[in-house]
């Protein structure tokens, strides 16, 4: 079972949501992927999405979803910056809605007061949280939040789980930022498939922690993959990383909503 | 069966990597089928000694357990004195097929005179030239040492000036610009591997670019899992007969010729 955290509509072919996700659908078929996490609407994305912005980007993956719900889950794309209108969104597509988790980007550097009430609303209805991590050598965006500074959001919400998105691109750096916080799992999508990163995940925090997930279609399903079956690790790590992992931090929402999967 | 044509011995600087050792190396790559591999030393991209570390990759190569299965793609840094000594013996001593430049690290552009001037010697001894971009993400590199991978635009201008140059252009990164793939395919001899290609289907999307067998199966292993190559061929839907081509029989053309 191959469940992916981590899709984008981008590089999908196709001019509608269906189209783009029936794309996606030949391609994780090929890759033996059962489900795949769906956020983020059409390419370009804006880094600091007006609240009109945000809507229509969460209206596509809502689109997506109403043919697809049985190869995908929804997470919704949300803007600290807007807080207010954030947290209406959130009520609309998860508390109201059939998304099931929260995206969280480089609006605004994630270690800010602003995105507690996102955390504490998204938990209180057992959303699964992705905050996007790099630490980029050539530098990050204004509001691009480190593996660190992430820390400082993890600690404040020690009750929530959190998913360190990217593992900060550096893992080397990321896995050393979060792993004394129980409470964070890493995903591992989106960056090059450099040996020896899983298998230090694995030594470092444990395969309890460590969520497969591709960044497709900027990224391929191929190379993200190849980080859990090339890794030197015991299969039945390999199977929670792949989706038994995930699929265990979704139950709770999944419980609540009714899911049945 | 696979031509991996893009394969490292010895260590990588700045950490240790999974099949960074011999036995682990060959193992992986019989593992998957690989019967013959291009490799090339990790310790040719830094290291100044250039005599030293061929010397040491003509010996590993050499050894009974890899032998048939490794081969040996040397260093030339065309910007240290005596450049030609090096070529001389990668091909005279150690009769290596080719060579595996490391532009960006070493610190010289493809429009430099030295370069060209390598490329012709290269062609004139019949020697394969692989040309690196990358060994990694820009953005995750060592803060002390940083580099960018080199504009590959002078090449244009080079093949038709260097009759039987056979060229691979190995990592380069991310989505292909298929303009520029496009000219370089139809200017020259000129091949690419897919190690660090990126987005889904990125090999189908590649031959629509570029003629088919100018694509060569590259896993850039150990730096990278191995099976993030082997799994980009699967993920892209080719036939059998691309594929075929793909994981060997164009590497073994261009080894022949």
């Amino acid at each position: 079972m191959i469940w992916d955290l981590h899709v984008h509509f981008s590089n999908f072919e196709g001019r509608t949501p269906h189209e783009k996700m029936a794309d996606a659908i030949k391609f994780a078929d090929r890759m033996s992927i059962e489900r795949f996490m769906l956020y983020l609407g059409f390419p370009p994305h804006p880094k600091d999405p007006t609240p009109a912005e945000l809507t229509q980007i969460n209206d596509q993956v809502l689109e997506a979803l109403q043919h697809w719900h049985h190869r995908a889950f929804g997470f919704v794309y949300l803007n600290p910056n807007h807080l207010e209108f954030s947290l209406k969104e959130f009520d609309r597509c998860v508390r109201d809605g059939p998304m099931v988790g929260v995206k969280l980007w480089i609006a605004r550097k994630c270690n800010t007061a602003e995105l507690d009430p996102i955390i504490e609303r998204a938990a209180a209805m057992n959303a699964v949280i992705f905050q996007h991590t790099w630490v980029k050598v050539t530098g990050n965006y204004p509001g691009e939040c480190t593996p660190s500074e992430f820390a400082e959001l993890a600690a404040r919400h020690p009750d929530t789980p959190l998913i360190c998105g990217h593992t900060g691109g550096d893992w080397e750096h990321g896995i050393r930022a979060i792993r004394h916080l129980k409470n964070v799992s890493i995903g591992i999508a989106g960056s090059d498939p450099t040996n020896g990163f899983v298998e230090m995940a694995v030594r470092e925090l444990g395969p309890e922690r460590i969520l497969y997930g591709s960044d497709a279609g900027g990224r391929s399903f191929a190379s993200q993959l190849a980080k859990v079956h090339g890794a030197n690790i015991p299969d039945d790590a390999k199977r929670l990383i792949l989706g038994e992992n995930l699929k265990r931090m979704l139950a709770p929402i999944f419980k609540r909503k009714g899911i049945k999967v | 069966m696979i031509i991996d044509t893009n394969v490292y011995v010895s260590h990588w600087p700045f950490r240790r990597l999974p099949g960074d050792e011999l036995p682990e190396l060959i193992a992986k790559l019989r593992e998957h089928s690989v019967t013959q591999a291009w490799a090339g030393s990790f310790d040719g991209i830094l290291h100044e000694d250039v005599g030293g570390v061929n010397k040491r990759l003509a010996e590993t190569c050499r050894r009974t357990e890899t032998r048939d299965l490794l081969i040996p793609f040397g260093t030339v840094n065309p910007t240290l004195p005596d450049w030609e000594e090096d070529l001389r013996r990668c091909r005279e001593e150690y009769n290596m097929p080719g060579i595996r430049l490391h532009p960006s690290y070493q610190g010289y552009s493809l429009d430099d005179p030295r370069f060209a001037d390598l490329l012709r010697q290269a062609a004139e001894r019949k020697m394969i030239v692989q040309l690196v971009l990358n060994m990694e993400d820009e953005r995750t590199q060592h803060p002390l040492a940083r580099v960018t991978e080199p504009d590959t635009g002078p090449v244009l201008k080079l093949l038709p000036q260097i009759p039987g140059l056979r060229l691979v252009i190995q990592n380069r990164k991310r989505e292909p610009s298929g303009k520029l793939l496009g000219r370089l395919s139809y200017q020259g001899e000129v091949y690419f591997d897919f190690a660090m290609l990126e987005g889904v289907g990125a090999i189908a999307k590649l031959i629509e670019e570029i003629p088919s067998d100018r694509v060569l199966f590259g896993s850039h292993y150990p730096f990278f899992y191995f099976e993030s190559a082997l799994l980009k061929v699967k993920e892209s839907g080719l036939s059998e007969s691309q594929q075929k081509a793909i994981f060997s029989e164009n590497a073994d053309l261009v080894l022949e010729a």
